[in-house]
């Protein structure tokens, strides 16, 4: 049976749609009204409270702390300054990607490095000959992201603590509700947005306080469905949908390397050598045989292939990750991952992974759908991620 | 002297600018010309209160083309249309509805007053979206000339047709029906619950003077459910920062296309050679000249004012006077201090986020409409309210609120004479607070400033001609190919070169912008510009 978070008498309380699932061995809200537009509007157009606490959490500590990172990521942590925060992903020796998340450096001998799945075992296993120690810290830590554009009043309200200044991928120690906490200027929405550490005991003071603050504000709790949307809104790819570890694989054809899934501006390949570097090379000289990309779904078209059946237009009311086949001249030439109706930008989106030679912005390509049981294609473009980006999520 | 300009839109509304957005993009050389300081017309944020933003006029969004949406890129220019979710009618028992957009949870509210409604409420909705959906097409397209050959616009015209024939026997009794039945009546076919027929009927009253028993009021009822299907996903929002956010993305898009907007620079006629139109004359005696002028104002100020009855023939004159522009509705702001508790469901709760209907029974709005008729404002009118402080904080300080209240009837022509409106506006204003206050009775002690707006003033101000707030009454004669009139229905007028793309041509008004995108279309199709 999933845990509950430390969180957990609050959002239960909250949550009277009793919609949850599970996520990473943890009870999560799905979305806490029976409709999830009120959290998606929150996240974008006031602030949204969410639990993410189900993310895995490994302290890295030691004197090799950095020169270990660096080895097993695709990204020269060595570089990373105290106070800040990276996004990267980390690969096997084939160079393909076991999984993703960001990683703190909190002092120069602490990191904590984050991900979806289990990494302990990896870590460990990577870790010999160099002097750190890797902890799991997932169910002592709970977290919680505060996104949107209303997340920098609102915590600069609740915490004791240098908010204001604190710039993207920054981290900052404080305080709130008189408890210790973690602060990092990071999230998964795309948005302007933190995320809050705390210790277990501390967690339900640091939510009423941060709830409290954010009441004249707009803020709202916050369930995984909206997340999801604005998750792809902000052309963020999803382990486990958009992408899967190459240690869950059964054949080869569904790894992917960090090139592959739209990570080269994370891989920094001109350094001592790390784990997966040779095959990132030989790839690099070969050409990446396929890429992900952004499509955004014709409306003309979409409306076409629901005028055949005599149905009016529909679009999905949530994000949807079923897999869907994308063609080009009658050939398939991928898949879409998932995809989100973007009521701010008025579009249809999509994540997709094509073959080389139709990544390119503007190709255009047919997207699967089925409208009144029948299967149908309809005009797809590649576009550009991210869909939605604004300035405040930097400034 | 040659033209300056390609073209000269007149007035900086959502749909002057949007046509001239479209024109900067199709590479010509443009110019708004604004007479008050902000842009926007009536889809405009102004902050009259310190702090406070009040969307004067326009308060929510539903038919805005998606279209222009993704083809002028407003989001990057600021655009965030925000759904509305509820609906939520306070009745005079001390009951009320809420009808939200979890299906489930409406059912249960309704069957409080109907078990029968409850069940055929998805049905009609359901039937609502399909006839829109026939209808929807008519938003998106220049209207055909019936009297023309123009091969064009017959296969336009012919294939409408077809589509209405494809529609199916009992479709086709309710378009019948639609077409010539009060919004009561064609109600009154479907549901029992008198409260439940009340406030769905309103719809098929705004902005026109006309009643909820009145035969034709039931077509417009559609226009409600359009939305729905516009990949919307619901069909009303609220637009960050009011709705002059709407008017101020699309500027911004107009810009970056090259286009030249001035404010504060009102126009005083239209110049003339031959029965041309050569540019316009501004109050200041500037002139400027252009290709093609086009005017986002409504077509009586357009021609009887920029134009001039001595230059126009008499059937366009008396055509323009018959157009029905007779304004019926004016509006509250307000800023609040606290959102004082609803007497049926106390509390600030997910039913204050969408829209608040004071229109209880059927009764009500009929009287409502007796008092208008012999030239009085509504003693109790029909008030739609919504508090956009609660979506988008940004509009008030924190924990502050606005709310937006629209009134109807409020006649233009009242029996002392529109002129006499402003020694009556708080008179107005006070009827609207305490309609409002016998159901949230501390509404009145929660008000921190209070703007009121008059038919008059929406002439005055706005520059919307009797105070119409869509150009002219969205009639079904009024529409389509009638719209202004069917000489002037394709967006141009008797005058060469002077053209139209506001709200009193087809497909009409609200904030939609397809006129301005029309006109557009058919300016760059025909090549006069
Ligand atoms: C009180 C009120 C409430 C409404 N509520 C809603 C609503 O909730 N939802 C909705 O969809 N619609 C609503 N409407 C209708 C909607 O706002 C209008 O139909 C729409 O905004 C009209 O846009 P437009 O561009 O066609 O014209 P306008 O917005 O009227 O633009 C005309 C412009 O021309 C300018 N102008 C006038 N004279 C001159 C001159 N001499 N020289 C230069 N410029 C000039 C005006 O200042 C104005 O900017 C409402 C209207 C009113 C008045």
């Amino acid at each position: 049976m999933p845990l509950q978070t430390p969180f957990h008498p609050r959002t239960s309380e909250l949550c009277t749609s009793l919609l949850w699932k599970e996520w990473a061995g943890y009870h999560a809200v799905c979305s806490y009204d029976t409709v999830n537009d009120r959290e998606y509007i929150a996240f974008r157009h006031a602030a949204g409270l969410i639990d993410v606490t189900p993310l895995m959490k490994y302290e890295v500590t030691g004197k090799d702390a950095p020169s270990f990172l660096a080895r097993v990521m695709v990204r020269n942590i060595e570089k990373l300054r105290v106070g800040r925060v990276t996004y990267c992903c980390w690969c096997d020796d084939r160079g393909k990607v076991l999984d993703d998340g960001t990683i703190t450096r909190w002092s120069e001998e602490h990191f904590r490095v984050t991900s979806n799945s289990p990494a302990l075992q990896w870590l460990q296993r990577c870790a010999r000959g160099f002097e750190v120690a890797i902890h799991e810290s997932t169910d002592r830590i709970g977290v919680l992201a505060l996104q949107g554009p209303a997340s920098r009043t609102i915590l600069a309200a609740a915490a004791e603590a240098e908010i204001e200044g604190l710039r993207f991928f920054r981290a900052t120690t404080g305080m709130v509700a008189g408890k210790p906490v973690e602060i990092t200027r990071t999230g998964y929405t795309g948005d302007l947005g933190f995320e809050v550490w705390t210790a277990n005991e501390n967690a339900l003071p640091v939510y009423d306080a941060i709830m409290k603050a954010g009441k004249i504000h707009g803020i709202e709790p916050c369930g995984l469905d909206a997340m999801d949307v604005t998750r792809i809104e902000a052309g963020f790819v999803l382990h486990g949908v958009d992408y899967f570890s190459a240690r869950t694989c059964m054949i080869e054809s569904q790894k992917s390397t960090p090139f592959e899934i739209g990570l080269d501006w994370a891989v920094q390949l001109k350094r001592e050598s790390f784990v997966g570097q040779a095959a990132i090379l030989a790839e690099q000289d070969r050409g990446v045989a396929r890429r992900l990309v952004g499509l955004e779904l014709d409306w003309d078209d979409l409306e076409r292939v629901f005028e055949e059946s005599g149905l009016p237009p529909e679009v999905p009311r949530h994000a949807w990750r079923d897999p869907l086949p994308v063609y080009r001249d009658g050939r398939q030439v991928g898949q879409a991952t998932s995809g989100a109706w973007s009521s701010i930008l008025k579009k249809n989106l999509a994540l997709a992974t094509v073959n080389k030679g139709w990544s390119e912005k503007g190709t255009e390509l047919m997207i699967e759908t089925t409208v009144d049981f029948e299967r149908k294609k309809m005009k797809a473009v590649v576009v550009p991620k991210p869909f939605f980006d604004p300035e405040r999520k930097r400034t | 002297m040659g033209a300056n300009y390609d073209a000269i839109v007149i007035g900086g509304g959502h749909n002057g600018l949007t046509c001239a957005a479209y024109l900067a993009k199709a590479g010509r050389k443009i110019l708004v010309l604004e007479r008050r300081h902000v842009l926007g017309g009536a889809a405009v944020t102004e902050e009259i209160y310190p702090g406070y933003h009040y969307s004067t006029c326009s308060y929510v969004v539903s038919l805005l083309r998606p279209k222009i949406i993704r083809d002028l890129d407003l989001p990057s220019h600021g655009l965030e249309i925000m759904p509305l979710e509820q609906s939520f009618q306070p009745l005079h028992d001390g009951r009320g509805l809420v009808r939200w957009s979890d299906w489930e949870k409406t059912r249960r509210e309704l069957a409080r007053l109907s078990p029968r409604d409850a069940e055929i409420y998805p049905e009609f909705g359901r039937t609502m979206v399909q006839m829109a959906r026939f209808v929807k097409p008519i938003l998106d397209m220049v209207p055909p000339d019936p009297g023309s050959l123009d091969p064009r616009g017959l296969s336009d015209l012919l294939r409408l047709g077809k589509r209405f024939q494809n529609l199916g026997p009992d479709l086709q009794a309710v378009k019948y029906r639609m077409l010539t039945m009060s919004a009561v009546d064609f109600l009154d076919g479907w549901f029992e619950s008198d409260s439940l027929k009340a406030v769905m009927s309103v719809s098929g009253i705004i902005g026109t003077f006309l009643g909820i028993r009145s035969p034709g009021t039931a077509y417009v009822l559609l226009h409600h459910y359009m939305g729905e299907i516009d990949g919307a996903f619901r069909s009303w929002g609220l637009s960050k920062g009011g709705t002059g956010g709407i008017s101020l993305a699309i500027a911004s898009a107009a810009r970056s296309y090259g286009a030249e907007i001035r404010t504060e620079s009102p126009v005083q006629k239209v110049l003339l050679k031959n029965g041309s139109s050569e540019g316009v004359v501004l109050e200041s005696g500037e002139e400027i000249r252009a290709r093609v002028v086009v005017s986002g104002t409504d077509p009586r100020l357009t021609l009887l004012g920029f134009v001039g009855e001595e230059n126009l023939d008499d059937e366009t004159v008396s055509a323009l006077k018959n157009f029905k522009m007779r304004g019926s509705s004016g509006k509250v702001n307000l800023a609040l201090d606290r959102i004082p508790d609803f007497t049926c469901r106390p509390g600030v709760g997910p039913h204050l986020f969408g829209d608040i209907a004071i229109a209880p029974s059927i009764e009500y709005l009929e009287r409502a409409y007796d008092q208008a008729k012999y030239g009085d404002f509504s003693e109790r009118p029909y008030l739609n309210i919504v508090i956009p402080s609660l979506t988008d904080p940004t509009v008030a300080p924190p924990g502050k609120h606005v709310m937006s209240i629209f009134v109807q009837y409020a006649p233009y022509h009242i029996k002392e004479g529109p002129e006499y409106w402003p020694k009556k506006r708080e008179a107005f204003g006070d009827a609207v607070i305490d309609t409002l206050s016998e159901y949230c009775p501390g509404i009145k002690e929660a008000i921190l400033h209070r703007h009121v707006l008059t038919p008059w003033d929406l002439e005055q101000e706005y520059g919307l001609t009797e105070g119409n707030i869509f150009h002219g009454e969205l009639s079904l004669d009024q529409l389509f190919f009638l719209r202004p009139s069917p000489k002037m229905a394709r967006f141009r007028t008797p005058i060469e070169n002077l053209w139209m793309c506001a709200s009193g041509s087809h497909p009409g008004g609200g904030i939609m912008g397809a006129p301005g995108m029309l006109a557009a279309r058919e300016l760059l199709r025909t090549r006069t510009v």
